[in-house]
């Protein structure tokens, strides 16, 4: 398509947000407060403490015996109403709105209670009795990916369970002729964006009409509504999707709400009455959404002058538990422009999709792109480091050439517009990268460690549906049709006094999508921006939709947008045609300016456009002949670019392609690993700005959050598969005081694809911050090997060496329980105490179950059920933190009164831990020396939210058991420092911060 | 995160809230700001049966200046100690330490007592008031006494305070002539948990160190006559000695490293301010 009006009277315009009002007086309603049916019900979902476990039973009597609990739902009830979730791929690897038999990650949903309240539904959580029978996890994607590992699902035979390699263009010949390969892999972290709303589902089945009527918070993509609506066994007219005009931000993490709408409409269905439930920010952190974790193993073919001639890439993208639509998606988004700016004609892909015991991955800002770009932008930071050549020289040397766009990469992308030179030559003047390199020479002279980075980015936007089938073979795109656009959906009404609104398929999230509706329809219609009316809702069972419909991809300005100017052209049109009518003219002379319509040939003459709207509605009589009264008309917008992927597997993903560069200073502490953003500056050409402050706000979100990727923020994840990263404490998005400034440029290249000439912008900084800021780290250290996050004790270690070491040790110091070390929430620890009595004494006090009762922590009940076998009841914790947990603990491989071996387990509502140990007793002068050493795994709500206090707990429970133990066989006092089978009992302790 | 049913009682004197925890003891929680103790309530690590909010008690809303120490009363908040205008000159550690607690929004509800109260490991007030060796007043119904830092907080957010008591002010110790302080701190945000936290006093012959969020509570030592060139070994000897742990914000080594580098940044800041 051609390019057509560039600039509007308001498109282009920095016109401030219509939404602003409302938000910042606080009369926006989000979804949570809008208000229910008087009879709601409220779930709370009970959640798994392991990362992989069978079910062997579930017990809801009790549960369902608390006060106002209606229901208790368990896979028992999921499995009878609903059927598993469509997948992309065809492995079985069934995934339900709750598990069944068994649980994949930490914090999948188990059961559901329906109660009068949320509080009461989350005391009645406690009195669910689930027993597990914990199984090996798999959490790193490389060992996942070994034969012989344990299987996320037996029945798909492998954790890796889609492997495609893609060759473009002559990359053999590439790598044999060029003068070096350098070679770079990158293990990029699980991370997300976090909503301040959670997901919300308010769900009504009613039964009269057999409809599900869904109020939520979902944001799309509509791809997702068949997968519901098959999962619920009714066609899609029968699942009302419903979504409110504000939400409480999306970053696309809004998109997995779908297994929680399945969910609540089971739960309203066996209830009789709406189901409303909140997800809280523990489960939204532990169970919501990651964008995939991703090792990406690089090579760079170069030429002694810096020509990069060809690349190879493979990726092992780690997808978590299941499989949710659209998923594999980040792996495939971008395929098409995988050489990112660069002129790269050869290439290999080989993508690998593994499953592990983690939270499944999902659509996250960004979507693959800041994987892809910190593999590429430090695998070019690593070429020119090798090459010994100025970082951005290199770049510069292997830029796509201006004026060669539209431009045929590899894959397949055709990048629409730019001028790549022209936006460095912009961003280094204006930036002022010279003074930059003055102040790092400054630093350097003084001995402190600062370097400059850079990241070149082409940013996707609005995707081709059809991407997703580059996963499949040519073979099996053929057989299954093909798959290619992107449609979108707006609406404008006149009504009879001239009032226009406009309703729109975007879904906002908060970007203003309204804001720029208005100008879009005010400069088609001559009328004022303020007079146009948006309602940003949506629902399936009254606006048009289609799968393409929602919030992603950045596809509001390339296709929501231009849909809207086809929605007002027609009105225009048909404005016109009346108009013309009554000033005995024709349409094509018809002028819409300031409210009036008039004819070219006699501006004198005006029309007021309310009375010609008018004309539609009270007089059809009075309209030209043969044109239909009343004026809602629809704008329907599919870019013809966007065609399935070819037989060579190549594959345009996307409509647009805009243009980032950024660099920055940083300064790295010598002594804590403190990273310091000296300047930033992030340049963009996203084709036509439709609203420049509106464009700003999308820099300014996405590099905060990539500077929150770069230095704080990961999902950090124990070697058993536990969640550490529970709370905003531990998961770490940056303030106000950790984002500095940054300087944001632009230029124009207009798309020629897009009616308005627009690209996206949401998600350029979400891939070019956080590998623009690794790459000023590493030239600042000089350290190739750089894994985000870039923490200071990461960095710290990196800088520092080895740390002096522990002075000699001054004889006979008092004996202390060594700390424990931590791997994930692995505790592991030993230690020596000192008893005053004879070892029998003490292994008979351990061997008794009165005594032992007396001497562990908090212990109510100890009972023994089997040789050497207890059960207790203990109330474990430290100053007014405390919890209840059930433990079962075993003492084998006896030696009286020398050695023993301790297993078991504890379990409670705050999580559940495994482990053991050894304990040992010697004779020493005056009693008897316990030594002891022990590991367990913690899990649960308390490793989630704990962590920083698991360690010093344990020994504090080490500590009251010895000197329990001390005062039970008698002894005045105890030196404490370890404890031992009880270790077992400590692990058990240990849980409970 | 709905925390389990509590009665919420809010007493309008200090005798009322004083005979409210010797009626449920155990069960009680004072609540004066909640920053610590309404989280944990939500998560349900900590259950108690009973609120006592002291919010309306006026008599304890002091922050008061004595002959030798400054005292806090149990319903002052962060922000109301650092705003008062002699704080800079009766204890220039704390006038360093108080920004780094929270942030201003949370400094504005969180108060001094309930700091103190909690113990957290890596909070900074407590480690303050072990360092400059203040103390804390305990009062219940029946009785009242003054107990020093270090035999007040004995470990992992765990007091000397009897159930029937709640803390009913914190005396920190006015600016000795001719001492020096600094405080420095390690979070990964402004505002954080400190991973590692120094405060730091000096004056012509000794030199007092408290170290924060490395041991299960603050750890002080305190050197007489050390040479310059016996600095590093010194604070190897303390970072060593206080057995760090891992966790997922900071190995052992790295606790250990701040001890060092942040303890002689600290020491160093301090012998200049010297007076």
């Amino acid at each position: 398509m051609k390019q057509e009006a560039q600039v509007g009277k308001f498109v282009g315009r920095p016109m401030e947000r219509v939404e602003d009002a409302s938000l910042l007086a606080g009369q926006a309603l989000f979804c949570d407060d809008l208000p229910v049916r008087p009879d709601t019900l409220h779930a709370a979902i009970l959640r798994s403490p392991h990362a992989h476990a069978e079910i062997v039973s579930i017990d809801t009597t009790a549960a369902l015996a608390q006060p106002g609990v209606v229901a208790v739902l368990t896979g028992k009830e999921i499995k009878e109403d609903s059927d598993p979730f469509l997948m992309v791929l065809r492995v079985p690897m069934d995934q339900w709105s709750l598990a069944i038999d068994r649980v994949r990650f930490v914090g999948e949903a188990v059961a559901v209670v329906v109660a009068k309240d949320r509080y009461l539904a989350e005391d009645a959580l406690d009195h669910i009795k689930v027993v597990y029978k914990p199984l090996p996890a798999v959490i790193a994607p490389l060992d996942a990916a070994k034969d012989g590992a344990p299987l996320v699902h037996p029945a798909a035979g492998s954790n890796v369970v889609s492997t495609r390699h893609f060759s473009y263009g002559e990359p053999d010949k590439a790598f044999a002729e060029a003068d070096r390969v350098v070679e770079l892999t990158i293990d990029y972290p699980r991370n997300s964006q976090t909503p301040l709303e959670g997901y919300i589902v308010v769900a009504d089945y009613r039964r009269e009409d057999k409809i599900y009527d869904v109020l939520s918070n979902f944001q799309g993509p509509f791809t997702v509504h068949p997968v519901m609506s098959k999962a619920l066994r009714v066609k899609g007219p029968q699942l009302r999707m419903r979504s409110p005009a504000y939400s409480g931000g999306g970053f696309g993490t809004k998109q997995a709400i779908f297994p929680y709408v399945v969910l609540m409409c089971i739960a309203s269905r066996r209830v009789g009455r709406p189901v409303k439930w909140v997800e809280d920010r523990l489960e939204n952190l532990t169970a919501a959404i990651a964008a995939p974790n991703r090792i990406i193993r690089g090579q760079a073919a170069v030429m002694n002058d810096g020509k990069v001639i060809g690349l190879r890439f493979d990726q092992l993208d780690d997808y978590g538990a299941y499989l949710r639509p659209p998923m594999p998606g980040p792996l495939y988004r971008q395929h098409g422009i995988m050489t990112g700016g660069y002129d790269v004609k050869h290439m290999t892909i080989t993508n690998r999709l593994v499953m592990t015991n983690k939270t499944p991955s999902g659509m996250v800002r960004g979507f693959g792109g800041p994987q892809i770009y910190y593999g590429l932008e430090r695998l070019m930071q690593r070429v020119a480091v090798e090459l010994g050549m100025d970082h951005l020289d290199l770049i510069r040397r292997n830029l796509i050439p201006a004026g060669s766009f539209p431009y045929r990469a590899a894959a397949g992308a055709l990048l629409d517009s730019g001028d790549y030179q022209l936006a460095v030559e912009i961003a280094t003047r204006d930036g002022k990268l010279d003074e930059l390199k003055r102040r790092r020479e400054q630093a350097r002279s003084e001995g402190r460690l600062y370097g400059i980075g850079f990241a070149v980015i082409v940013e996707p936007a609005q995707s081709n549906m059809g991407y997703l089938s580059t996963i499949n073979t040519v073979e099996e795109r053929h057989r299954a049709g093909p798959k290619g656009g992107n449609v979108a959906y707006a609406t404008v009404n006149v009504d009879a006094l001239g009032g226009v609104s406009v309703t729109a398929d975007s879904l906002p999230q908060g970007q203003g999508h309204a804001t720029v509706l208005t100008q879009v329809v005010a400069d088609e219609l001559g009328i004022e921006p303020r007079e146009i009316t948006c309602n940003m809702e949506r629902d399936t069972l009254r606006d048009p939709w289609s799968i393409a419909t929602g919030n992603y991809s950045s596809r509001f300005s390339s296709a929501t947008a231009p849909a809207a100017r086809l929605a007002s052209r027609k009105v225009r049109a048909k404005l016109a045609r009346i108009a013309a009518h009554t000033l005995k003219t024709s349409p094509d002379k018809i002028v819409f300016s300031e409210g009036k319509i008039y004819s070219m040939d006699d501006p004198q003459t005006t029309l007021r456009f309310s009375r010609v709207a008018g004309t539609a509605h009270w007089s059809p009589g009075e309209l030209p002949p043969g044109m239909e009264p009343g004026i809602s008309e629809v704008g329907v917008w599919s870019a013809p670019e966007l065609e399935p992927p070819n037989d060579a597997d190549q594959i345009n993903t996307s409509l647009t392609y805009g243009f980032v560069f950024d660099y920055c200073g940083v300064e790295v502490d010598r002594d804590t690993g403190r990273v310091r953003i000296d300047r930033y500056v992030t340049m963009h050409d996203s084709g036509k700005l439709l609203n420049p402050l509106l464009a700003d706000g999308q820099v300014y979100g996405g590099y905060a959050w990539g500077i929150g990727a770069a230095l704080s923020e990961e999902f950090v994840y124990g070697e058993d598969g536990s969640f550490l990263s529970g709370t905003f404490a531990d998961y770490l998005c940056p303030t106000a005081c950790e984002v500095p400034e940054p300087l944001i440029l632009h230029m124009e290249s207009p798309s020629p694809f897009t009616p308005l000439g627009a690209k996206g912008i949401g998600e350029g900084n979400v891939m070019s911050t956080p590998v623009c800021i690794a790459n000023a780290v590493a030239d600042a250290t000089g350290v190739k090997d750089l894994r985000l996050p870039l923490t200071p004790s990461k960095l710290a270690a990196l800088i520092q060496g080895e740390e002096p070491a522990r002075p000699q040790a001054k004889a006979a110091a008092p004996s202390h329980p060594a700390p424990a070390k931590i791997r994930g929430k692995s505790l592991q620890g030993e230690g020596t105490a000192f008893v005053p009595c004879p070892p029998a004494q003490v292994w008979q006090t351990l061997l008794d179950p009165d005594k032992l009762a007396k001497v562990i922590p908090g212990c109510h009940k100890l009972e023994l059920v089997g040789p050497n076998s207890y059960r207790a009841d203990l109330s474990l914790g430290v100053g007014a933190v405390r919890g209840r947990f059930e433990a079962r603990v075993s003492l084998t491989e006896l030696d009286p009164p020398k050695t023993a071996v301790i297993s078991g387990g504890l379990q409670g509502p705050l999580g559940s831990s495994n482990g053991g140990g050894n304990i040992r007793l010697e004779a020493v002068e005056g009693g008897t020396r316990v030594s002891y050493d022990y590991g367990f795994d913690i899990s649960g709500k308390v490793a989630a939210v704990g962590g920083r206090m698991l360690d010093g707990t344990a020994r504090v429970l080490m500590n009251q058991f010895f000197q329990r133990l001390g005062a039970l066989t008698g002894a005045p006092e105890v030196s404490t420092a370890a404890p031992s089978w009880w270790r077992r009992l400590l692990k058990l302790l240990g849980i409970a911060p | 995160m709905k925390p389990s049913a509590f009665e919420y009682i809010r007493p309008g004197s200090l005798g009322e809230a004083l005979d409210c925890l010797k009626r449920y003891g155990e069960d009680a929680r004072i609540i004066a700001g909640g920053l610590s103790l309404v989280p944990a309530m939500n998560y349900r690590l900590v259950q108690p049966k009973v609120l006592i909010d002291i919010a309306d008690i006026k008599e304890l809303d002091t922050v008061r200046l004595d002959a030798d120490h400054i005292e806090v009363g149990a319903a002052a908040t962060q922000a109301r100690l650092l705003a008062w205008p002699e704080l800079a000159t009766a204890s220039p550690l704390l006038a360093k330490a108080l920004p780094h607690v929270g942030h201003f929004q949370t400094r504005s509800r969180g108060t001094v007592c309930g700091s103190i109260a909690h113990s957290d490991p890596s909070s900074e007030l407590p480690l303050c008031l072990a360092t400059l060796g203040g103390s804390v007043i305990l009062r219940s119904k029946t009785a009242s006494r003054e107990v020093g830092a270090a035999d007040f907080q004995l470990g992992l957010m765990h007091t000397a305070r009897k159930s029937d008591e709640m803390v009913m002010a914190v005396r920190f110790p006015l600016r000795q002539r001719g001492a020096g302080y600094a405080f420095h701190e390690m979070a990964e945000r402004q505002g954080d948990l400190a991973i590692c936290a120094v405060a730091a006093k000096v004056t012509k012959r000794a030199i007092r160190l408290g170290v924060g969020g490395v041991a299960e509570k603050p750890a002080v030592r305190e050197w007489n006559d050390l040479a310059d060139s016996d600095l590093d070994a010194a604070l190897n000897q303390f970072a060593w000695d206080l057995e760090a742990g891992d966790d997922t914000h900071g190995t052992a080594v790295y606790r250990r490293q701040l001890v060092r580098r942040l303890g002689r940044r600290a020491i160093l800041e301090a012998r200049e301010c010297r007076n």
